[in-house]
Formats: structure tokens, sequence, C-alpha cells
């Protein structure tokens, strides 16, 4: 990070690029309503064996991370938050 | 050797036909000869931004169903030797035409013009499809609003998925005075966000407004906006034109954050 960046306070114009990456990443995932339900799904299912999960809470979506820390080059990933009521213990 | 463009941009309102109208305009200044095809068929306006509303005879849909020659549907512009336009219908809707049939068209053309540029209507549907059908690279046009650019990469996908692999970016309406204070996105910031090449940025100019209300395009007029579109077209033409230094004010600032961070 440069030192201009330390000082420089985030403009419209920055928050308007910041907000297209993300909104585009999604778009160009082509992710269907659907699919992602199925994915929420099938994770939840998983999970269900191993703890219990506040359905209410979940949060799945596509977002984008750094996929290369050395070029910053980001690219698309799921990102899901999975709030625990309890674990379950099989024994 | 002929070339076909497709002028396009997904959302409607970013400055399509003004850029069409400029561009031929300013080839036509160097000494190309060009058609510009509307083929915004029922909502055609190509016609009114040249100038040129009171002179249509017959039109693209015409010459389609084989009503008319070429020859007899184009109009030669009033004031540029070499421009032409093929008009849209205005009472028929997109479905007159099919993308086999404007290839064909197109194909007809090139015998007789250096470039052929398409008009393309806004959207993604059937007049989207049509007008790219025939076309052997694009021109982008986007405004710096995140509505457009987004609508800008959405194009860029159906292109590519196309086989239409030379797109380049047109930055259109940029309000130097906004994105000196960062509240408008700078053109690079559209690249960067669009990671396509740029071929132009036309800075926002009352003038256009005039230009339109007249008809008479600004390319080569020697105003910002009109040398903005010359440097476009050179760049079409293949010429390494360097760009106009929009924002000095930034430029310094940008150097000198690019020395503090080279350190």
């Amino acid at each position: 990070m440069g030192l201009m960046d330390f000082f420089r306070k985030k403009s419209t114009s920055d928050i308007a690029k910041d907000r297209l990456k993300l909104v585009l990443v999604s778009d160009r995932a082509s992710c269907s309503p659907e699919i992602m339900e199925r994915i929420k799904n099938d994770i939840i299912a998983v999970l269900q064996r191993y703890v219990e999960i506040d359905q209410q809470g979940l949060d799945i979506k596509i977002t984008k991370t750094e996929s290369d820390a050395e070029t910053g080059s980001t690219g698309p990933a799921l990102y899901a938050n999975i709030p625990i009521k309890s674990m379950r213990h099989s024994d | 050797m002929s070339e076909v463009i497709v002028v396009t941009s997904g959302k409607g309102g970013v400055g399509k036909t003004t850029t069409t109208a400029n561009l031929g305009t300013g080839l036509a200044k160097l000494d190309k000869k060009v058609v510009l095809v509307d083929t915004d068929i029922g909502l055609r306006n190509l016609d009114v931004v040249l100038g040129l509303e009171n002179r249509i005879v017959y039109t693209i849909v015409d010459v389609i169903e084989g009503a008319c020659r070429p020859a007899q549907a184009m109009i030669k512009d009033k004031k540029c030797d070499g421009l032409y336009l093929l008009p849209a219908a205005q009472t028929r809707d997109k479905s007159a035409v099919n993308p086999d049939q404007m290839r064909a068209l197109v194909e007809e053309l090139r015998k007789d013009f250096d470039y052929i540029i398409l008009d393309c209507p806004a959207g993604i549907e059937q007049g989207f499809m049509n007008a790219i059908a025939g076309a052997d690279r694009s021109l982008i046009v986007t405004t710096p609003e995140v509505s457009a650019v987004r609508d800008a990469d959405r194009i860029i996908g159906l292109l590519e998925a196309n086989n239409i692999r030379d797109n380049k970016l047109i930055v259109n309406r940029l309000n130097i005075d906004m994105m000196k204070h960062g509240n408008m996105m700078s053109a690079d910031d559209v690249v960067e966000v669009l990671s396509i090449d740029l071929i132009g940025v036309v800075p926002y100019d009352e003038k256009i407004v005039i230009a339109t209300n007249t008809g008479t395009p600004l390319a080569g007029d020697g105003t910002i906006v009109g040398n903005a579109y010359m440097n476009i077209c050179r760049r079409i033409m293949g010429e390494d034109v360097p760009y106009e230094n929009l924002d000095e004010k930034k430029g310094f600032f940008a150097k000198l954050g690019a020395l503090f961070s080279a350190n």
C-alpha cells in the first residue's frame, strides 16, 4: 500500500468501483438462484449430521476473494456464514 | 479490405447512436468510404442525429425483403463525402430481420465500403443478435456509471460467446470535474473493472446536445469532443494515437502516489 492510499478518504467513485467488482463476480459466475438453493440445501444436509444449525441465520452467497496474494488477482468464492446452535455428540 | 464494426452497449441512452454518427463522420473525413447501418428497427434515430430524416425513401427492411437494391436505400450524407446511411424501418419491429439476413446484407455492403458501422439497439434480445451477426469487431460504449458498466460487462460476455473477440471500450460522457473530485469513475477505473482494452474517452460536453438539436456531428470540427472522436477513428484505423490528458491534476498526484508506492 502506498503512502497516498493511507491519506485518501474513500470517494464515491471508489465505492462505485468496489460495488461493481462485487456485482460482476456474481453476474459472471451466472449462478442461478435454483443452483444456490441446491448448494445451500446440500451443505445443510451434510452439516446436520454433525451439528444443529440455525437455518434462519444462514447466509450463503457468491463473492470474490484474492486468489493470488502476489498479483492481487481475484476470483469468485463461495461465502457461507452458518450459525451453529449446538454440537451433536454421537457418543 | 473492409471492416464491419458493431457499436453496442447493453444499456440504452449511453450514446451509441451519437458515437456511431460521429465515428462515421470522422472516418469519412479521413477519406474512408463508410456506411452507417441503423439496426434499431422500430426505434430509428441515427437519421435524426445525422440530420437526414427528411431523405428516407427505402429502409433496411426493404433491402432485406428485396423491395429495393441497397444503393437505392442508402442516403448520402449532406456534408461528408463518402458517408452513407442505411436507415432502419420505423413501422416494423426487430422480428422483421434475422441474423442470417443481416450477415448476407453486410457481406453485400463489404464490396463497396471500407467501414460498415452497425448501430445496435439497446438490450440483449433479437435486435442485438441481428446487429452482431455479421460483425468482425465491436466498440462497446459505456458511461462511467454503475448501471452502464454492469450492462457493458454482460455485453462483452455475449460478444465473446458469439465469437467476436476484438472488443474495445469507449468511455462516454466522462465528467472531468466530477472525476477530479472523486465523484465519478475515471476511464482507468472502468477499464480495470471490465478488463478490456480502451479505444477512446469522450468527455461530457453540452455541445453534443446542441449538435444533436441541429443534426450535425462534431467529429473533426476542432472541439475537444470532436477531437476525441477523431482520435478514436484513427485508433480504429490502427494508428497509435496518444491519449488526451483529461486530468492534469490527477496525473500529477497519480505520479506522486506512484513515487511513494515504489518505495
